[in-house]
């Protein structure tokens, strides 16, 4: 695509060919009126307010793409009279009754109502009856509901549930005088309008999907709120605390919306968590999972004294990844000062991973990000289970499908039926736990540059194939030649007589016949059915930009070395860029600040699990931390980039700082430190005070700031091991949380329901003697443990998931080190 | 820019001259000594001011014509659009509360001393849970009355708001209509800011109701 200049009322504006006008015009500031239109996704053309002129021709600026010197008008008179024709539609049986609505002062038909300038309306239908619907999390009024569709479009294709759907309304048809008095445009979308509601795809009275609550977000009125809000407060009383969310290493921007929580309580409640949803999507846990902060009233001084006691004792810190990149320095600093070790597993996984991936590919970390992703259009995810690994790489994926004709495919041992149902051009391999390995060599034998890639690799790779002869159907055309009577006149007589006559046609058939072709034994050892092939070539067609995510099976996999290696080889070999999914909020910090150690010493301090003396922002150790939300500082996402976070909520005890300057560092805020962070490892030093959290109109991302990509040193060694033909069989479980679930900060939302237990599929309950509910022992070979059973209709298939979020569950106790392994469950 | 303002006022400090922004008030000289100050005490106590006002209150007295509202054994009426300690009016069909919620007057107050509390009630409502006016801070501007578009919050007759302490709280259940004033049909709506004016009808713009 190439740059081009434009002219919109009569402003030369620099835009990329093939923009739609509507984007060009708001990055550079100009104002088209638009309701439907929400950027990322497809056009909706439900309101029809972004008329524009292009070159002299009414247009649709949300889906009328940019042509060198075009030449727009945003207004003309003709356009006017439509666009107040189209608000006077919107405002016929809207209730009149701001004055109780959740969406009242942020309202967009208040605003183009106003903006339109309606005080008079010349149009009127009889309204239908329309019920108040309570979908669970999500309330939906159908009396405010102007069907703009913009919460079908977000579910459809941002978050890929596709849960909502246009549905009949029910009312009498426009009386026809209006068709000739009114003006087309208006006509055409009150017609549309009139004829639709918004209901749910399932026909359930429920709304079951990941609970995202995008489409309350996205709605410009008050047709959907979540329930948790409603009739709490109105949006003009709330301040907003621009953030990061604190539940996954997406860290996406959101704000917390807060206020006194009563008349009678000044403390600052939070009472929602908004988000820029033309440049962000949240998920369930982002949204919902707000108050997760650490209340305590007042400093404890003997706890405090406990706590240096302690520090003074020990020679470990454990810690887990929910802590800001200031936090993590200080830790290191302590570490370097008085020589404690600093554990932190899951971490150090990543860490080791990471270093074994630049060996090859000589930087320190992967190459892509997930903003990225979305305008690719072939996703490959590999080891992660995406939607409650990481909910924005899920959403990446869809959009990269629903907006670019993408393509994706999803290698994972556990069946998802969510995934299954982002659409048609998804593919899924459910291959066994610790075939990982598998996979990655059926990629670089798929998509490599084999002139290029290693001679090892190319000739082990060629090993696996071999040819075979397949019978194949195909259908063919055939001459064929036909003896038809025809009525002629005969030239001679005059008279119709019947003559024979040959005809030629061509007729389709069916043959089969007997075709050689290529064996790929590498799919078939990971099960693949023999469609596979021949479905990817279709997928493939017209793709010219490739990713790869990779998520957290593969860091604590027993060959995680050799899967960093090959995932280096596949980004350097191949048209592919990488992601991996950092396993928890700020696990790409802590791997990046942190010098990590394997083993604990005789004493441990924990912070947020369990030590010898514990330091917990959950509120159950020795000593209260602040949880995230009461916290400044800094946090690493999956996109590389240093996010700020902000103090949503006051916080009157001890923090980590307050022991450290009691340790002998000096620093009066955490945020000090935040122009400390380790240059060498990527990191910038900026005063926390300047990093800027926002979006601009053309939404560029000004957040923070990205990490640099470091060189590393690399070995010319490029060689990968064979893998190994082991995988785990038999009964399954597998380490991983439900959807909005990610941690025991997660579990202590209100709003955030999950049940904590043991996940199996409604398809496996079905088949097994097992019932939602019962007590079941499950047994592994590193442990056992006791909880209820919980039927999730989100996973498939056999595979019993162990969820983490709740810190009572010890469900890491069953696994050694890698997140699958073999279990037996009995019934207790 | 705010300098040159300034200058170009007090341009002229020519204090001398005739034309100059500048004059001498007349007053009489300060006392320099002792001596003229006596004389000027002297001067001022025995001018005879004080018999004046004495000579008046002796002369109401005796007349017996007396103005003085005797308060707080006797008050004045209130004028129906005075705007004294607040009133939550009730709807004259259903006898229930008129206020809706909707924080206008929250948002409005200027001396900031209205907060409300909303929730979802068992019948799906919006519900005022709580409502307080702190009348320390109130100054009875009526701008609370005039946002109302319930007509509920108003201003009442009510002006004996003294208290030992300043802050002095309002709840909602207080300034709400007793249910007895409903059933007698005594609920006095107030006429000042915020009510509707005469001639209303005239200038609202109608929508079709054609259903």
């Amino acid at each position: 695509m190439s740059k081009i200049t434009i002219n919109i009322d009569g402003k030369e504006i620099e835009t990329q060919e093939g923009e739609y006008i509507l984007n060009a015009a708001r990055a550079n500031n100009i104002f088209i009126p638009a309701i439907c239109y929400l950027t990322r996704c497809s056009p909706t053309l439900a309101c029809r307010l972004c008329l524009v002129e292009a070159d002299g021709k009414q247009v649709y600026a949300c889906n009328a793409k940019s042509k060198e010197g075009m030449s727009v008008v945003t207004s003309t008179e003709n356009i006017v009279k439509e666009r107040r024709a189209i608000m006077e539609v919107y405002d016929v049986n809207h209730p009149l009754e701001c004055g109780v609505c959740d969406q009242s002062g942020e309202c967009e038909l208040q605003n183009y109502t106003l903006e339109m300038g309606v005080d008079a309306q010349h149009y009127a239908i009889k309204d239908v009856s329309r019920k108040d619907k309570d979908w669970g999390h999500i309330h939906y009024n159908p009396g405010l509901c102007i069907v703009c569709e913009r919460c079908v479009t977000a579910c459809k294709d941002m978050i890929g549930d596709n849960a909502l759907k246009t549905v009949a309304r029910g009312a009498d048809a426009i009386e026809a005088e209006f068709k000739d008095t009114m003006p087309k445009d208006a006509y055409a979308m009150w017609n549309k309008l009139n004829k639709s509601l918004i209901g749910l795809t399932s026909g359930e009275e429920m709304l079951d999907c990941t609970s995202c609550g995008e489409c309350a977000a996205v709605c410009p009125v008050g047709a959907l709120v979540d329930t948790h809000f409603t009739y709490t407060s109105n949006a003009w009383e709330l301040k907003q605390i621009p953030a990061t969310c604190g539940h996954c290493s997406a860290g996406c921007q959101i704000s917390y919306d807060v206020k006194h929580t009563s008349i009678d309580n000044t403390d600052e409640k939070i009472y929602r968590v908004m988000n820029e949803w033309n440049y962000v999507s949240l998920c369930g846990a982002g949204r919902y999972g707000f108050d997760y902060q650490n209340k305590v009233a007042s400093k404890d001084e003997t706890a405090f004294a406990k706590a240096l006691e302690a520090f003074k004792k020990a020679d470990t810190i454990k810690f887990t990844s929910t802590i800001t990149n200031e936090e993590a320095y200080l830790l290191q600093s302590l570490k370097e000062k008085f020589g404690y070790k600093l554990v932190n597993n899951e971490a150090k996984a990543f860490q080791t991973f990471l270093n074994n991936y630049g060996e090859i590919s000589g930087t320190k970390l992967y190459g892509y990000d997930l903003e990225a992703t979305h305008n690719a259009n072939f996703v490959i995810s590999v080891g992660a289970a995406l939607k409650s690994d990481n909910p924005n790489a899920r959403y990446a994926l869809n959009n990269s499908m629903t907006v670019n004709k993408g393509a994706g495919l999803y290698f994972h041992p556990l069946k998802d039926p969510v995934i299954e149902g982002l659409g048609k051009s998804i593919m899924t391999m459910y291959h066994a736990p610790l075939q990982e390995e598998v996979v990655l060599y059926l990629i670089l034998d798929l998509f490599a540059d084999k002139t290029k890639l290693p001679n090892e690799v190319v000739e082990y790779l060629a090993s696996f194939h071999g040819t075979k002869t397949i019978t194949v159907e195909e259908t063919i055309k055939e001459e064929i030649t036909e003896i038809v009577k025809v009525m002629k006149k005969n030239e001679e007589t005059g008279e119709e007589e019947e003559v024979e006559e040959e005809k030629k046609k061509m007729v389709p058939k069916k043959i089969t016949k007997e075709v050689e072709v290529d064996d790929n034994r590498l799919l078939a050892i990971l099960g693949a059915d023999e469609k596979f092939m021949e479905e990817l070539q279709k997928n493939l067609a017209k793709k010219d930009s490739f990713v790869l995510i990779a998520g957290a099976d593969l860091y604590t996999h027993p060959n995680s070395k050799n899967l960093a290696r090959l995932l280096a080889l596949i980004e350097k070999y191949s048209a592919f860029e990488l992601v991996m999914i950092p396993n928890l909020t700020n696990t790409l910090g802590v791997s990046l600040i942190c010098e990590l150690d394997d083993a604990t010493g005789l004493h441990t301090i924990g912070y947020n699990t369990k030590g010898d003396f514990t330091l917990s922002a959950l509120g159950d150790g020795d000593l209260d931390m602040p949880a995230i939300n009461q916290q400044e500082g800094t946090l690493t996402s999956i996109n590389k980039r240093v996010n700020p976070t902000n103090v949503a909520i006051g916080y009157n005890g001890y923090e980590l700082n307050d022991i450290a300057n009691a340790l002998g560092l000096r620093a009066e805020n955490v945020i000090e430190y935040t122009k400390a962070l380790p240059i060498e490892k990527g990191f910038q030093s900026q005063e926390f005070d300047s990093l800027p959290n926002h979006y601009e109109n053309d939404g560029t991302e000004c957040r923070g700031y990205l990490l640099e990509n470091v060189a590393v040193a690399t070995s010319d060694d490029e060689s990968v091991a064979k893998f190994s033909n082991e995988k785990l069989e038999g009964t399954l479980i597998y380490m991983a949380n439900p959807v909005r679930q990610f941690t025991p900060f997660t579990s202590k939302c209100t709003n955030l329901d999950e049940l904590s237990g043991v996940y199996m599929s409604e398809e496996f309950l079905s088949k097994s003697d097992f019932n939602e509910g019962d007590i079941v022992k499950v047994k592994s070979a590193s442990g056992e443990l006791v909880a209820s059973i919980v039927s999730d209709n989100k996973i498939a298939g056999e595979i019993i998931v162990m969820p983490t979020f709740d810190a009572k569950l010890n469900s890491e106790a069953l696994f050694s080190s890698y997140r699958f392994a073999t279990a037996s469950i009995e019934k207790v | 820019m705010h300098n040159e303002h300034i200058e170009e006022h007090f341009g002229n400090r020519n204090v001398v001259e005739m034309n100059s922004d500048y004059y001498m008030v007349a007053i009489e000289d300060y006392p320099k000594d002792g001596w003229e100050k006596f004389k000027r005490v002297v001067r001022r106590a025995f001018r005879g001011e004080l018999f004046v006002g004495l000579w008046v209150v002796m002369r109401e007295m005796i007349r017996f014509d007396i103005h003085t509202v005797q308060y707080p054994m006797e008050k004045m009426p209130i004028g129906p659009r005075y705007r004294a300690v607040h009133e939550m009016k009730r709807l004259w069909e259903s006898d229930t509360e008129r206020c809706i919620g909707c924080g206008l007057c929250e948002k409005i107050c200027i001396s900031n001393c209205i907060r409300i509390d909303t929730k979802i009630d068992e019948n799906s409502r919006k519900e005022v849970s709580e409502y307080s006016i702190n009348l320390g801070r109130c100054i009875f501007c009526g701008y609370c009355a005039e946002v109302c578009p319930e007509l509920a919050i108003t201003h009442g007759g009510e002006y004996e708001n003294a208290s030992d302490q300043r802050e002095h709280f309002l709840t909602f259940q207080d300034m709400l209509t007793p249910l007895d004033t409903m059933k007698a049909g005594t609920q006095r709506e107030f006429e000042g800011f915020g009510a509707i004016t005469p001639h209303e009808d005239e200038r609202v713009k109608k929508t079709p109701l054609a259903y």
